[in-house]
């Protein structure tokens, strides 16, 4: 039972960390109904900022972070000018193959910029098993529970600024009308550029969190790949889909890994989210979230 | 108008009654269309027309009541079961396929006529070749009677609003349907090609016998056109009746030019 | 002034819907047949070969099957490099089982094996639309390459997990693995890619070809006038998966000559002849060739021109390539993102008028 809870808990720890992901991709694609596949390049190429920063200028964490932040924001400021802006009106098939594009582009920068080898990522979070439920047997690592504390403040800190802000407004506005939105004055470009901000800020939160856990390199990028079945679970434009359908990938798939894995010959955690994913769907096509759709003509 | 063929029912529509979560979109709806007949429907916006339709060619499933066609009668059926029994229609919005030629998009209409298979197709030799040469022989009867033999190659999706219409009614008279169903077939034209329409919708009523069910919002049309007109409100029905009939209704004219306040 | 059409008048519906209607174009395309069957094999050495004409030709037959599926159809899938793997896997079993049938009806089974399978994994394009679907033919992808990797029955219990192709000869020419002959995998792989060209262009213009179309452009109306949903998109998958497992077919055993299925297959794969039919142009056949003419060649020229003509050391080369490739796709979808093959089209256009401008 001990082994079930602790199977559980840290399938949900993991499930936080897809979120985070998956939560970068939902921001873009509601705001702009681009299908970003850059999202996880995005992630290892701020992990890599952040680490090269800290390594190669001798930069204290704080400063680094907020000088990663400041490249996030100039890198999505360039993709809107020298990208999105000239493909406004595509077809989501263009605009998805042109984030593959950059998904190349920002892979090969990020590693003639910082190097490919893999780097330690210690910005002292907290490593080692939690003491608390380490007591009851149980074995947290502490870096998951600050993981999932983050990302709790972070979709708390995006929910008042899509709430509260002028904006978050204007960003809601757009994302259900870009027409309509133009049409009161709202500018698209700009909206853009602070969405795949917010997007590459979200994005170096999870580089951080995953870095810690596992390094920095290359396979940090694939992530982007655990994101998806959440995005078909959960939508791909609902916030709250992407946490929740985030949790019952991470808990699905480490209790798959663990019962029904060795059965089959292991590294199940490749597809079974995605079976899982389209399992799901065949009851629920319209997502966990959303509503039914009922077709006009 | 000349002497009307009209004979036996070919579709009855009992006690429809359709809605989504808590709208009730259609409430006991019963009608009945006669073979060649035109037949219309109308009412505000809103009013359940389009719905209608669409339960007729099998699109919403209605949660009570039944369609006979041609004495079958069914509660549910998939839309390509009713075009394969003879139900063709056009669409409120243009409903073409747009990356697609004029010829091809009415030679899509003939898909159901058209029955060599996979291994044919691939080779485009025997069966196969003489299936498509002669359906393209009627799609060009349909686009020599639409008078768009200047377009045949072009791609719809580039035509002016006008002849996509016409094209839209080419594609469905090439399945060459028992019943035409037609959603407001003169939405948006001007009144020159209101009037081309009209002569269209009687030529294939006339000529090809085509029973007839359309939602139109123009009235001058709908009563110079109609042998009967069913009135729809909220899903309700108001009155079903020859035009004449039908203007004079005081439930009609109420729900169109709302009730005076007492 | 030289290509027009002006003066070609037709006097039957047979003449008018042939393949080819106006003259010029079918003396391109016989001279295209000429040039690939009479004249390259005069000229074939190794690295051309292998390097170039092999991957192009291969690539060419998987970019018209996607092309099917996703140009065609409308569906868009992300598991190309799995039913690629599905075709090399079979092939590879069945020389094994069957040698005795003969390399040609083993790479068509094959083909006819993945064909299955993707119907299969294309069940879900029945109730989900658009990048739903996309994201679930992942499934396939990564379920497809696990599945090879670990279930040992599938590569013969080989303890590096790697299938190696036996030689197996075409009217006595030793066509697949290491010992092959040249010239006799490019009249093979050639007459493939041709033949199944004109099958896929077949099949394009006819009712199956326009059925597909309509589910694309218009899925509903597409019901509504009798088009069959389930029908139409399980045979745009089947018909699909049915080019790209020969593709991996022939991709495993006559071009490689052995495989591992991570590396061979993955996912990049996938992308990789997505590129294809987009560069080149969707719902084109002349597209899917153009657009894997492209991006085989573009990345061979880029490192030509980086290490040899500049002396760019070579991992530092790989960096420079994958960024000038992002470049490249992105730009090009910029400049032009219906493809290639209306680049094609617009030239036709001009040459018909000129010289007058309009």
């Amino acid at each position: 039972m001990m082994f079930f809870i602790e199977v559980t808990l840290s399938g949900l720890m993991a499930g936080v960390m897809y979120s985070l992901v998956a939560l970068g991709f939902v921001l873009i694609f509601k705001a702009s109904g681009i299908f970003n596949f850059a999202q996880g390049v995005m992630a290892l190429f701020a992990a890599l900022t952040l680490v090269g920063l800290m390594e190669k200028f001798n930069f204290p964490v704080w400063l680094a972070i907020i000088g990663t932040i400041v490249v996030m924001i100039a890198l999505a400021w360039l993709i809107e000018r020298v990208m999105l802006r000239h493909l406004v009106n595509q077809e989501p098939i263009i605009l998805f193959m042109a984030t593959i594009g950059l998904a190349y582009v920002l892979e090969g920068a990020g590693d003639i910029l910082w190097g490919s080898d893999v780097k330690l990522l210690d910005i002292g979070i907290p490593q080692g098993a939690w003491g608390w439920l380490w007591d009851q047997g149980i074995y947290v690592e502490k870096l998951e529970l600050f993981a999932a504390g983050t990302a709790a403040i972070l979709v708390i800190f995006l929910a008042v600024f899509f709430q509260k802000t002028r904006v978050g407004r204007a960003l809601r506005a757009v994302a259900d009308d870009h027409q309509a939105a133009l049409s009161v004055g709202i500018s698209l470009n700009t909206i853009w550029v602070v969405v795949w901000s917010v997007s590459g800020i979200v994005a170096l939160v999870a580089g951080i969190m995953w870095g810690s856990k596992s390094g920095v390199q290359f396979s940090l990028s694939l992530i982007a790949l655990k994101a998806l079945p959440v995005l078909i679970l959960g939508g791909f434009t609902s916030v709250p889909g992407a946490i929740v359908g985030g949790m019952i990938i991470g808990v699905g798939e480490k209790l798959a890994e663990v019962y029904f894995g060795p059965m089959v010959g292991g590294a199940i955690e490749n597809w079974f989210a995605y079976m899982l994913a389209l399992a799901f769907l065949l009851f629920r096509p319209q997502g966990l979230f959303g509503d039914k759709i009922i077709e006009r003509v | 108008m000349t002497e009307r063929n009209i004979g036996d029912v070919i579709l009855k529509v009992d006690n429809i009654s359709l809605s989504f979560g808590v709208m009730k979109v259609l409430d006991d709806i019963s009608f009945d269309v006669r073979q060649g007949e035109i037949r219309s429907i109308i009412g505000p916006n809103g009013a359940g027309k389009s719905s209608m339709l669409n339960v007729i060619n099998g699109f919403y499933h209605p949660q009570q009541g039944s369609i006979t066609f041609k004495g079958n009668t069914r509660k549910q059926m998939a839309p390509h079961v009713a075009a394969s029994q003879g139900i063709a229609r056009t669409f409120q919005n243009i409903a073409l396929f747009k990356g697609m030629s004029t010829l091809d998009n009415i030679m899509t209409g003939r898909n159901l006529k058209m029955k060599t298979n996979l291994f044919w197709q691939a080779l485009h030799i025997g069966p196969a070749r003489t299936e498509e040469i002669e359906n393209r022989e009627a799609a060009e009867r349909i686009i020599d009677f639409l008078d768009i033999q200047a377009i045949r190659k072009k791609p719809v999706g580039k035509l002016p609003y006008g002849l996509q219409k016409r094209v839209e009614l080419g594609r469905a008279l090439a399945a060459e349907p028992d019943l035409l169903l037609l959603d407001e077939p003169m939405a948006g034209m001007n009144s020159e090609e209101k009037e081309d329409m009209c002569r269209f919708i009687i030529d294939v009523n006339d000529e090809f016998g085509t029973t007839i069910t359309l939602i139109e919002h123009d009235m001058g049309v709908v009563m110079d056109l109609s042998d009967r007109v069913l009135v729809l409100d909220y899903g309700k029905q108001l009155a079903d009746d020859v035009p004449d009939k039908v203007r004079t209704n005081q439930t009609v004219i109420d729900a169109y030019l709302g009730v005076p306040h007492e | 002034m030289i290509y027009r059409e002006t003066g070609q008048f037709k006097s039957s519906y047979e003449s008018d819907q042939a393949l080819f209607p106006i003259k010029q174009d079918r003396y391109v395309i016989l001279g295209v047949l000429i040039v690939t069957f009479g004249v390259v094999p005069g000229l074939l050495n190794e690295y051309w070969l292998n390097a170039i004409l092999l991957p192009f030709l291969i690539y060419a037959l998987a970019a018209l099957g996607l092309n099917i599926l996703t140009g065609y159809c409308g569906q868009v899938s992300l598991g190309t490099g799995g039913f690629m793997a599905v075709g090399a896997f079979s092939v590879y079993k069945l020389m094994i089982a069957f040698p005795e049938l003969g390399f040609i009806p083993l790479v068509l089974l094959s083909g006819v094996i993945t064909a299955a399978v993707g119907a299969l994994f294309g069940l879900p394009s029945l109730r989900i639309k658009g990048f739903y679907l996309a994201v679930a033919t992942l499934a396939a992808q990564f379920f497809l390459i696990w599945l090879f990797n670990k279930v040992g029955w599938f590569f013969n219990y080989n303890a590096s997990g790697m299938i190696n192709s036996p030689p197996m000869t075409v009217f006595g020419v030793i066509i697949t693995g290491p010992e092959g002959d040249m010239t006799g995998k490019y009249y093979l792989v050639a007459t493939f890619v041709a033949l199944f060209a004109l099958v896929a262009k077949n099949l394009a213009r006819g009712r199956i070809g326009r059925n597909w179309m309509a589910i694309r452009d218009m899925d509903i109306a597409a019901e509504l006038i009798g088009v069959r949903p389930l029908i139409a998109k399980l045979s745009a998958f089947a018909v699909s998966s049915f080019y790209i497992g020969m593709a991996g077919a022939l991709y495993f055993a006559v071009w490689l000559g052995s495989a591992e299925p991570t590396e061979a297959f993955d996912i990049n794969q996938s992308f990789l002849v997505l590129f294809m039919i987009i560069i080149g142009g969707l719902g084109s056949v002349l597209g899917s060739f153009l657009g894997a003419g492209f991006m085989v060649l573009m990345p061979i020229l880029l490192k030509n021109i980086m290490v040899d003509g500049f002396g760019t050391d070579a991992a530092l080369a790989a960096h420079i390539e994958i960024i000038t490739v992002g470049v490249l796709i992105i730009g090009f979808l910029i400049v032009e993102p219906h493809g290639l093959a209306r680049l094609w089209r617009i030239a036709k256009e001009k040459m018909r008028l000129w010289p007058f401008p309009h």
